[in-house]
């Protein structure tokens, strides 16, 4: 059994995870009904399905860890902006098709790296979330590969809309990489996933499938973050207000 | 040819999972939950599906322990109940439902004979990674993929080029 200290960090890390599975996951299933065409419309909530669920099993873990009363709705409903600590390009708004589609591009080619790290967590749990999430991951950044090509090496106007996005997004990304004292310390441990570590990986295939795509790679001259401390874009509380309407008027209601 | 590409291997896990109903002391359960099938799918029961991976008594409580087919199938918690609900009409009325994450379920548990009532179904079954899809109605290979999400997280929607049928094939992972 792990000591106290370890066990809230990773209740605070199974969180962290949650957070971005829960935030991308809304913001996936807010297509749903205005997908481009019909199968399409499927596909992206059949994906934000698949990141709710993701979403579900950490906070699960992170309510067994806590051991308190709390449950997994606890942390998707009852907590307010500062709080949540997903990562920034989650919660951009969904935008057009092209910027849905190169956040989800971007993001599944991490979330894959990421995932296939964390299953070999010393941290059985989380390595058996991660082993279910690389399934699933590799399947969505086939589909978010192939869309990036399609548009970009589409019509003018398709291609003209995924190169902004890609422009919008990348500031977002250094973000995906950064480590801080609370995931270096599990990390060390064997629990964590050493982030920093897959920036080389993913910035080699993500360069290549934009080159693939007849796409620009992005300046890189700035960069936000603050998603893991707590610090968000006004886009999060717009989410949440939504997201959290029915538990926020009706404390505790079930269906 | 080697032998492991002309045999087809049962997973460890999957074949330790039939043992474990095979050994186990509560086979009238296990038949009973038989009934229980798929909400989406009523043809392959969720033993069958490989959902199903242990049935064990505590204190007069059942406890049905399944492994969840995708994260966010919402089928999942349908299926949760409709195992307590079975339980409680054959007079079973505590029971709990434990959910076990890994090994992370694959289509590889599913038996042919669970492939073959899919395939009768309507919904191509999954074969092994990579394989060809078949149109269930026709057969022919002729087939193209129309998206890869179908009617459920589970299937992908395919359409046959001979016979024209739009069909849902079972994603292998």
């Amino acid at each position: 059994m792990p000591d106290t200290g370890t066990k809230e960090a990773v209740k605070q890390y199974a969180i962290r995870l949650g957070d971005d599975a829960l935030v991308l996951g809304h913001r996936l299933s807010e297509w749903c009904s205005y997908g481009p065409f019909l199968e399409e419309d499927l596909a992206l909530t059949n994906v934000a399905l698949d990141f709710i669920g993701r979403a579900r099993m950490f906070y699960s873990y992170a309510a067994e860890l806590a051991a308190d009363g709390s449950t997994e709705d606890t942390y998707a409903y009852t907590r307010d902006c500062r709080d949540f600590s997903n990562l920034l390009i989650h919660e951009l708004p969904r935008g057009d098709f092209a910027f849905s589609m190169a956040r989800q591009y971007l993001v599944d080619a991490y979330n894959l790296a990421y995932m296939e790290s964390l299953r070999q967590s010393a941290d059985n749990t989380l390595a058996a979330i991660a082993e279910k999430a690389v399934k699933e991951s590799s399947y969505h950044l086939r589909r978010s590969h192939d869309w990036m090509l399609r548009l970009g090496d589409g019509t003018a106007e398709s291609h003209q809309r995924l190169q902004r996005a890609v422009d919008e997004l990348w500031g977002y990304t250094p973000e995906l990489f950064a480590m801080d004292a609370l995931e270096q310390q599990l990390a060390d441990a064997g629990i964590a996933v050493d982030a920093a570590a897959l920036r080389p990986g993913w910035e080699q295939s993500v360069a290549a499938t934009l080159a693939e795509a007849t796409l620009q790679k992005p300046a890189g001259d700035w960069e936000v973050s603050g998603g893991r401390r707590g610090i968000h874009t006004e886009a999060l509380g717009h989410m949440l207000s939504e997201l959290q309407f029915m538990q926020r008027a009706y404390p505790g209601l079930q269906w | 040819m080697t032998a492991s590409s002309r045999i087809p291997l049962l997973p460890a896990e999957e074949h330790e999972r039939r043992r474990r109903r095979a050994n186990s002391a509560l086979q009238p359960l296990w038949e009973l939950l038989d009934a229980v099938k798929d909400p989406e799918i009523p043809v392959v029961s969720l033993w069958e599906l490989g959902v199903l991976q242990d049935i064990a008594l505590e204190n007069e409580e059942v406890v049905v322990t399944i492994t969840p087919t995708y994260s966010g199938c919402p089928a999942m918690r349908v299926m949760a109940e409709d195992v307590q609900q079975a339980l409680a009409e054959a007079g079973y009325p505590r029971s709990r439902i434990v959910n076990k994450l890994a090994p992370a379920w694959s289509t590889s548990w599913m038996s042919d004979a669970a492939r073959e009532k899919l395939r009768a179904y309507g919904i191509a079954p999954p074969g092994a990674s990579g394989a060809a899809v078949h149109c269930p109605r026709c057969g022919s290979g002729q087939v193209r993929n129309i998206s890869q999400f179908g009617s459920t997280a589970c299937k992908a929607l395919y359409q046959c080029g001979d016979c024209a049928e739009l069909f849902d094939y079972f994603k292998p992972i």
